[in-house]
Parts: structure tokens; C-alpha cells; sequence
């Protein structure tokens, strides 16, 4: 054990660095592939369906949990069609703009007390521009596809995610007033407590306004309108195929594993137990906080995908609405709420 | 006070609370799916699948070339051509289905005055060369014998109602 420590520790910055990335990066790509094939499984039976089941492994049909696989193989064989006219630069930076922020994000999110891998103390913002990055991948895809329908699509997308940036990010100011913080680490931290301890309850509209803009930000149903594909076909990306089709795939499921799990950490306490505080503390003290965190992202994800398959697609001035004339005033006056409870030390919050 | 009722409705989503209830719900009953190469669904007696030539018990076909099949198929899917047997019974000499042009009406059958074309249960079949399509007097005959003792057995259960 010292022996590897010391392996650890000689190892040059970089390489410990990259180490680190594929840590987080391997567990996540494959919570990307399966969330795809749970997505397809969860609504096939809130259809009354099963969802696949036929791929498996060596000749076992195991529940189609081979399905993610072979559609990785699939897309990965596929031709890349570059349209004509097309800004061929733009049209494959495109996809990993959307990408990359969604992966990057991760780099300060603290999976435990002592798991993160980079301490940032304004890892809110970072965060936070991170997320609002992704919108370039979308609009640089749309226009550089030269299709009226990409073009479409991006449109829509852009303002559709500035209207709900703003929502999204005076949530966070809310998050931010109430724990003094814009370390992740310490804004989950100065949630300990117990189970009502946990920001959700003070910041209750806050915590929906988030989530319901996470949806609307990585243009999921029933938000969609970007991709709309009963109107514009499949919006921004109608002209992408194989691979290129495939990292905006996986940026969108990446983005709504990140959005899941940056709800569970600033309103649901990320790591911390859900028995803290209560007499049951002692029994599930041996539960490492990562089970916690993952369960409460899982949590938000199911959500996504439950919100997929029951509502239609909002029409386009209601998102619109919805955005400036709702959760904008909402969340503006719950700001000042929580300002007033922070300065009054409301117990048992602030105190 | 409707308008704030319904404000506060709108604005805390219950309808949209409600609806998350219902695909829950859903989610938890068993799916109806069928897996198809597996299972199988129950086929009626009066299903309309692939034709088929009977014979009487003796091995005599039953058909006597009237030709009210022919008359009446809208599709126009059925070619016969007749003549004259040695014995001087009629028969036909050419007894053709196109596949291609059927649409399973089963007027072919509900005319036969002798219940000699017939639809039968068989709705597994593909054709991998243009002409195969075509069924002619041989294939049909011997689909018939093969199914003999289930096309009767339908016949039996629809003789009430038909």
C-alpha cells in the first residue's frame, strides 16, 4: 500500500491529473451509454411496453443490456455526411463544443467531503458558465448545417436557453445567499444537519425553478423545441449522422446527468446521509456518501425521463412564458425572502 | 376568485401532478407487449390468412371450375382456366392466386359453393423471387392437405354462422 502511495506520489503532475479524469470520465460515459437504455426501458413501460430487450451478451439476451453497446458500435461505423454548403470547421467543432462543457463541469464537483478534482472556490460560477457554454455547440451546429431546419432548431434553442439561464442562474444566487459559498464542497456542507436541513426546504421554489430550467436547458420534453422532431425533424442536429449524431447525443444525456446531480447537490445535500441527525445515523454510518449522491442524482434522472414520457411539448410562446413571466418573478422575490430569513438567522437554517 | 383559483392551479401544476401520477401508475402494471417469435397470438377460426385447394375425404379436388371465385374478386387476384376431365367431370387445368394483388377480402371462400378455396390460419410467409408470389393450382392443393385437418376443423366451429 505505502509502496503504490509513493508510486502515486512520484508519478509527474500531469499524468496523476489525467489519472484522475479517467476516473471520473469511465464511470460517467457508461452512466451516459446505460442512461439511454434505462431512458428506453423506464418510458417503454410507462407505455405498457418493454423497451429493448433483445441485444445481450455471449448469446444471453440479458434484458437488452447490450443495447447501449451496439448502438455505440452502430454510430460509431456510420458515415459521417458533411451536407453541401456546409461550414465544414463549424459543423465538427460543433459537437464537441457541446460536449466538452458538459464533461468539464465535473471537474469541481465534489463527490465527497474529499473527492473532488479541482477545490475551486468559485465553483458555482464555473459551473454555472459551463453550463451556459453548451448553447454555442447548438447554434454553431445549426447554422453551420445550411439546412433551414438546423437553423431552426438553433434558433429556438438560443433563446430558449438565455430565457431560462436567467431563472437558472437567480437560483443559484439563491443557493449562494444561503450558504455563504461558492465553494460546492462548502455549500454542501453548510447543509449538514439533517434531512430538513437540506436547502430544498428553505429554497423550496428555488429547487423546482432549477430543476424545471435543467430540463429546459438541455432541451429535454417537454422543452424540446430545439429538436422538435414532429415540426423541424430533429432541429439543430437533422443533419448530423454516425459519430458527429452521436456526441450530441451524448452531450444531452451528459448534461442531464450533470444537471440531476448539481440539483441533488445544492437542494438535496449531495453526500450527506439522509439519516443524519436521526436515531437510524449510527446504523448507516458505513454507507460511503458517493451511494447518497448517486442515488439522489438517480432521483432527478428518473425525472427526466418520467417528464418525457407524460407531457406533450410546450408550445413555443408558452416556454417563452413561462421563463420571463414565472420563474423570473419568482425567483427574484424568493431571493429577497431568503435574504430576509439569512439576515433574521431564521433557525433552523440560519442560525 | 375563479381567476386566482385557477392561477394557483396553473401555477402549481397539479394537472400536470396528476398526469405524472397516471404514467406512474402505468409503469408499475405489466406490459402488454407480445414477444412475437416467442409468443404468438390466438388466431380466430375465421382468420384470413394464406389460401388454400381442399379435397373431398376420397382425395377428389373439390373444386368444379364455376368460376364464381374469379367473378367475384375485387382484386382481381384469380386466374382460372378449365376444361373437360378425361372422366368428363369439369376441372381446372390453371388455378392461379396472385399474392401481390389478394387483399384477403375472403369472398373467394364466402362464394365457393363447394368450400373448396379456402383462407387458412398461415400468416408466416415470404417470397424471395418475383413469380413466387403467383400461387398456383399445385401449391395451393398442397397447402390444403397439409392444413386438411385443421381447415375442416374451422369449417366445423363456423358452420352455425355461416
Amino acid at each position: 500500500m505505502d509502496g503504490l502511495i509513493a508510486f502515486w506520489n512520484d508519478l509527474p503532475v500531469v499524468v496523476r491529473v489525467l489519472l484522475k479524469i479517467v476516473v471520473i470520465m469511465l464511470p460517467l460515459m457508461l452512466m451516459v451509454a446505460y442512461y439511454t437504455y434505462l431512458e428506453r426501458k423506464v418510458i417503454g413501460h410507462m407505455q405498457v411496453r418493454m423497451g429493448p430487450n433483445r441485444v445481450g451478451f455471449f448469446g444471453f439476451r440479458m434484458l437488452g443490456l447490450g443495447q447501449p453497446i451496439a448502438d455505440a458500435v452502430k454510430l460509431m461505423f456510420k458515415e459521417i455526411i458533411i451536407p453541401s454548403g456546409a461550414n465544414k470547421v463549424l459543423f465538427l467543432i460543433a459537437p464537441m463544443l457541446s460536449i466538452a462543457p458538459a464533461l468539464a463541469a465535473w471537474a469541481v464537483f465534489p463527490f465527497d467531503a474529499e473527492w473532488v478534482l479541482a477545490d475551486v472556490n468559485a465553483g458555482l460560477l464555473y459551473v454555472l458558465a459551463l453550463t451556459s457554454l453548451g448553447v454555442y455547440g447548438v447554434i454553431i451546429a445549426g447554422w453551420a448545417s445550411n439546412s433551414k431546419y438546423s437553423l431552426l432548431g438553433a434558433m429556438r434553442s438560443a433563446a430558449q436557453i438565455v430565457a431560462y439561464e436567467i431563472p437558472m442562474g437567480f437560483a443559484l444566487v439563491g443557493v449562494l445567499v444561503a450558504a455563504g459559498s461558492l465553494n460546492l464542497r462548502e455549500i454542501v456542507l453548510a447543509q449538514q444537519g439533517s434531512l430538513l436541513h437540506w436547502f430544498w426546504l428553505p429554497l423550496l421554489p428555488m429547487f423546482m425553478i432549477y430543476f424545471v430550467s435543467g430540463v429546459a436547458e438541455t432541451n429535454r420534453a417537454p422543452f424540446d423545441v430545439a429538436e422538435g422532431e414532429s415540426e423541424i425533424v430533429a432541429g439543430f442536429h437533422v443533419e448530423y449522422s454516425g459519430m458527429t449524431f452521436a456526441v450530441f447525443f451524448l452531450a444531452e444525456y451528459a448534461n442531464m446527468i450533470l444537471i440531476s446531480a448539481l440539483t441533488a447537490l445544492m437542494f438535496l445535500g449531495g453526500w450527506l446521509s439522509p439519516f443524519q441527525g436521526t436515531a437510524l445515523e449510527g446504523a448507516f454510518d458505513w454507507v460511503p456518501g458517493i451511494v447518497w449522491l448517486l442515488g439522489k442524482t438517480f432521483l432527478f434522472m428518473f425525472l427526466f425521463l418520467w417528464f418525457r414520457a407524460t407531457f406533450p411539448r410546450y408550445r413555443y410562446d408558452q416556454i417563452m412564458r413561462l421563463g420571463w413571466k414565472v420563474f423570473l418573478p419568482i425567483t427574484i422575490v424568493w431571493i429577497v425572502v431568503i435574504g430576509a430569513m439569512k439576515v433574521g438567522q431564521l433557525p433552523w437554517w440560519f442560525d | 376568485m375563479k381567476r386566482v383559483i385557477d392561477y394557483i392551479r396553473s401555477l402549481f401544476l397539479f394537472e400536470l401532478l396528476r398526469g405524472l401520477g397516471l404514467t406512474g401508475r402505468y409503469m408499475l402494471s405489466r406490459p402488454f407487449t407480445l414477444e412475437y417469435p416467442e409468443e404468438k397470438a390466438p388466431v380466430s377460426p375465421r382468420f384470413r390468412g394464406l389460401h388454400a385447394l381442399r379435397r373431398y375425404p376420397n382425395g377428389e379436388e373439390r373444386c368444379i371450375a364455376c368460376k364464381l371465385c374469379e367473378a367475384v374478386c375485387p382484386a382481381l387476384a384469380i386466374t382460372i382456366e378449365a376444361e373437360p376431365r378425361e372422366d368428363g367431370s369439369r376441372r381446372t387445368t390453371r388455378y392461379d392466386i396472385d399474392l401481390f394483388k389478394c387483399i384477403f377480402c375472403g369472398f373467394c371462400e364466402e362464394s365457393c359453393p363447394v368450400d373448396s378455396i379456402v383462407e387458412t390460419r398461415i400468416y408466416e410467409y415470404h417470397f424471395e423471387n418475383r413469380g413466387e408470389q403467383i400461387m398456383t393450382k399445385g401449391k395451393l392443393l398442397a397447402i390444403g392437405d397439409q392444413y386438411e385437418e385443421q381447415l375442416a376443423a374451422d369449417r366445423a366451429a363456423q358452420a352455425v354462422v355461416r
